[in-house]
């Protein structure tokens, strides 16, 4: 399999991904061949269902919206290779930094875990439907929607029971994001 | 108010009570420091030792008892009613340990009553201090136990509540995030330096500059004892400093893990200074191998085997509140000794047994139970914790000492060297496989902040001088080592930290 994947991913697009992304040639290579085995109908595009065939995302409870993400920005149901290794830039390690993997970028795509409607703020019911998916339904509306109560208050700033990016990135300050949002993509 | 009050003498009253058994064995173990093989048969082997010591000292102990005893026997004399008797031999012993924990205490309050001290030096340095000072007074007065630091009291009583209390509160998410790191730090390292430093003595040693005849294996046996960072040291220092987490967790875990590492090596040397050089056969060494995983992996899943049972117990103590703290001690003491038994990793039994406990036993227990189990833990091992640097400097004034310059000034250079060394070679290896690469500054601080305390010195002395002729001067050599680690590295780290502007964290939030 290895060898066909290199066959097919062209030593310029390889240069281009790697100059845009920051993966190293041999990271690449190995993405692709995760990503050809991902491509159920070898039309070198995954779509949603593609995705929701790892077995590991379908289980997530963020898994729809973790697929989301991937799709958000170009706006069509289909992924290349390109927009794919786009999208996974963003949790390269800090240590060599690019504007794909900076903190900001990586806090964005945490916000836009949260941010339904895409329109750059978090509501209470986005925080609600986000909460509802982590527990499950172990804990009852009241005792959820007092947890989304204790967050407004620590966090939205200007009271607009909107929690906007730049509160979002307030409240995570502390937060050490660059490690826990980094994956170390293997050689 | 009831229950609550019952709690707290119930829970002293077994510690005082095993402290005092373990004084009257380190006393009695005291008198013969050479012989500690005749540990068994002190009772019996009292008169084949007719040292000017013991004599003096068992004449002072009972005199008193033993006269009245024979001549209440003899003549039964009529006992008239006195108005008060001092009778100080029956309550000897917890006197003593209850004096010494309040002395001990004391020192600590004054010493954060001090405005400069506290910021210059590292508590565990005062305690250092206040104990030499105690053991000279010991000294000068000739009082008959001086030294009451003996590997058994250290091992049984005074080291788990410090490796409880650091398991418990473990942050685990970190630790495992780091295990491989941490993993890496603890085997290879600690064989690394030991087979440095050993071979380096053992080199320095065949050029006769030390004087002394210096067999490999002697020198191996010792820098197995010496090349272990020191859990109670590291987490003395540490815990003041506060370091970033990372650099935390990485230094503070490997001291934990080399645990492991450390008692198969020394068990190791130690069979085999006994066997002789010439009898060694390639089996033992394979054994020895061999023995490591079964130390290591043995004593975690002892711990973890009784972590899991505890949390099981007391998912039924809904109806008893007031007994939930003691299962948590009893049974992570329980998992020490069960793994003690079997010559197993203790340290890592307890660690395991705490970090596997603590999720079940949070979510089980009442919140007040919860509460008396982080106080006590807390309380429990720092007061350990002052006892033992306040022994190991009562215990440097009284031993015997042999002191060789260029022994303890090489052991200190090697022990120095190789450190940094193993740290640079070691994070060039992990850092390949790491998010967050190790730079610089923290591989120093990390080659820095490899102390050695006080289990290096109580496997010392369980070092049998039958087998190995050089003890008394591994002893010395190992109080100087600690002595440097703990002043000169101990006092200089905190402006390290500062000069070299180490990430440092939030302050850790102790409870």
């Amino acid at each position: 399999m290895g060898g066909q994947c290199s066959v097919l991913l062209r030593q310029e697009e390889i240069a281009e991904i790697q100059e845009k992304t920051g993966f190293t040639s041999n990271q690449i290579e190995r993405l692709y061949s995760r990503f050809t085995n991902l491509d159920k109908g070898d039309c070198g595009t995954l779509s949603r269902a593609d995705f929701l065939r790892i077995p590991e995302l379908a289980i997530n409870p963020l898994g729809e919206r973790i697929v989301d993400a991937f799709f958000d920005d170009n706006g069509s149901d289909q992924l290349n290779f390109k927009q794919f290794t786009q999208v996974l830039a963003c949790f390269r390690p800090l240590s060599d930094s690019n504007r794909h993997n900076s903190r900001e970028k990586k806090l964005r795509f945490a916000f836009k875990m949260y941010d339904l409607d895409n329109d750059g703020m978090i509501s209470r019911d986005e925080l609600l439907a986000v909460l509802q998916m982590m527990v499950g339904a172990s804990m009852s509306d009241e005792q959820l929607s007092s947890i989304v109560d204790r967050t407004f208050q620590d966090v939205d700033r200007d009271v607009d029971q909107m929690i906007s990016f730049e509160e979002f990135c307030c409240a995570l300050e502390e937060t050490e994001v660059e490690q826990k949002m980094s994956i170390r993509f293997l050689n | 108010m009831g229950p609550r009050r019952r709690t707290c003498p119930a829970g002293w009253l077994p510690l005082l009570l095993l402290a005092g058994a373990a004084w009257a064995s380190a006393s009695s173990e005291f008198l013969h420091p050479g012989l500690s093989e005749s540990l068994p048969l002190t009772t019996t082997s009292a008169p084949d030792y007719d040292s000017p010591s013991s004599e003096m000292s068992s004449s002072s102990t009972s005199s008193p008892s033993t006269g009245s005893v024979a001549g209440g026997s003899a003549h039964h004399p009529i006992k008239h009613m006195e108005v008060m008797t001092i009778e100080f031999a029956r309550v000897e012993t917890p006197f003593m340990i209850g004096l010494w924990i309040f002395c001990s205490s004391l020192a600590k309050i004054g010493f954060h009553m001090t405005p400069k001290l506290h910021n210059m030096f590292p508590e565990s340095c005062l305690l250092i201090v206040v104990g030499v000072l105690i053991g000279l007074v010991l000294f000068c007065t000739s009082t008959v136990h001086v030294s009451p630091m003996t590997p058994d009291v250290f091992f049984l009583y005074m080291l788990p509540p410090i490796i409880l209390d650091a398991g418990y509160f473990m942050p685990n998410r970190l630790f495992f995030d780091h295990l491989g790191t941490i993993l890496m730090f603890a085997v290879i390292g600690t064989i690394f330096n030991t087979l440095t430093i050993g071979l380096s003595l053992w080199g320095v040693g065949l050029t006769g500059l030390f004087g002394c005849e210096t067999p490999l294996l002697d020198m191996l046996l010792f820098s197995a004892l010496i090349s272990a960072v020191d859990p109670v040291a590291v987490l003395a220092v540490f815990e003041e400093i506060h370091v970033n987490e990372i650099l935390y967790i990485v230094v503070f875990g490997e001291s934990l893990l080399n645990d492991a590492v450390t008692v198969v090596l020394y068990h190791m040397f130690e069979a085999y200074t006994e066997m002789g050089p010439s009898n060694i056969l390639y089996t033992d060494i394979l054994a020895g191998f061999l023995s490591f995983f079964v130390v290591g992996l043995g004593g975690t899943a002892i711990g973890v085997i009784w972590g899991f049972v505890t949390g099981m117990v007391t998912r039924f103590t809904d109806q008893v509140r007031v007994i939930e703290p003691l299962f948590i001690f009893i049974m992570a003491y329980l998992a020490y000794l069960n793994a003690e038994i079997f010559h197993m990793s203790g340290i890592l039994a307890i660690t395991f047994c705490g970090i596997t406990m603590k999720n079940y036993v949070e979510a089980n227990v009442s919140h007040k139970s919860h509460t008396t189990i982080k106080y006590a833990m807390k309380m429990l091992s720092s007061s350990s914790e002052t006892i033992i640097f306040m022994f190991l400097g009562v215990a440097t004034v009284s031993d015997v000492h042999d002191w060789n310059t260029w022994f303890v000034v090489l052991t200190i250079f090697f022990c120095s060297v190789y450190r940094a060394m193993g740290v640079i070679m070691l994070t060039a290896v992990v850092n390949e496989f790491r998010l967050y690469k190790l730079n610089g500054v923290e591989k120093f601080v990390m080659s820095y902040g490899g102390l050695r305390g006080a289990v290096a010195f109580a496997l010392v002395l369980l070092i049998n001088p039958r087998h190995v002729k050089l003890q008394p001067m591994f002893v010395t050599t190992t109080i100087a080592v600690i002595y440097f680690t703990v002043f000169f590295q101990g006092i200089t780290i905190k402006p390290i930290v500062k000069i070299l502007n180490v990430k440092r964290s939030a302050k850790r939030n102790l409870l």
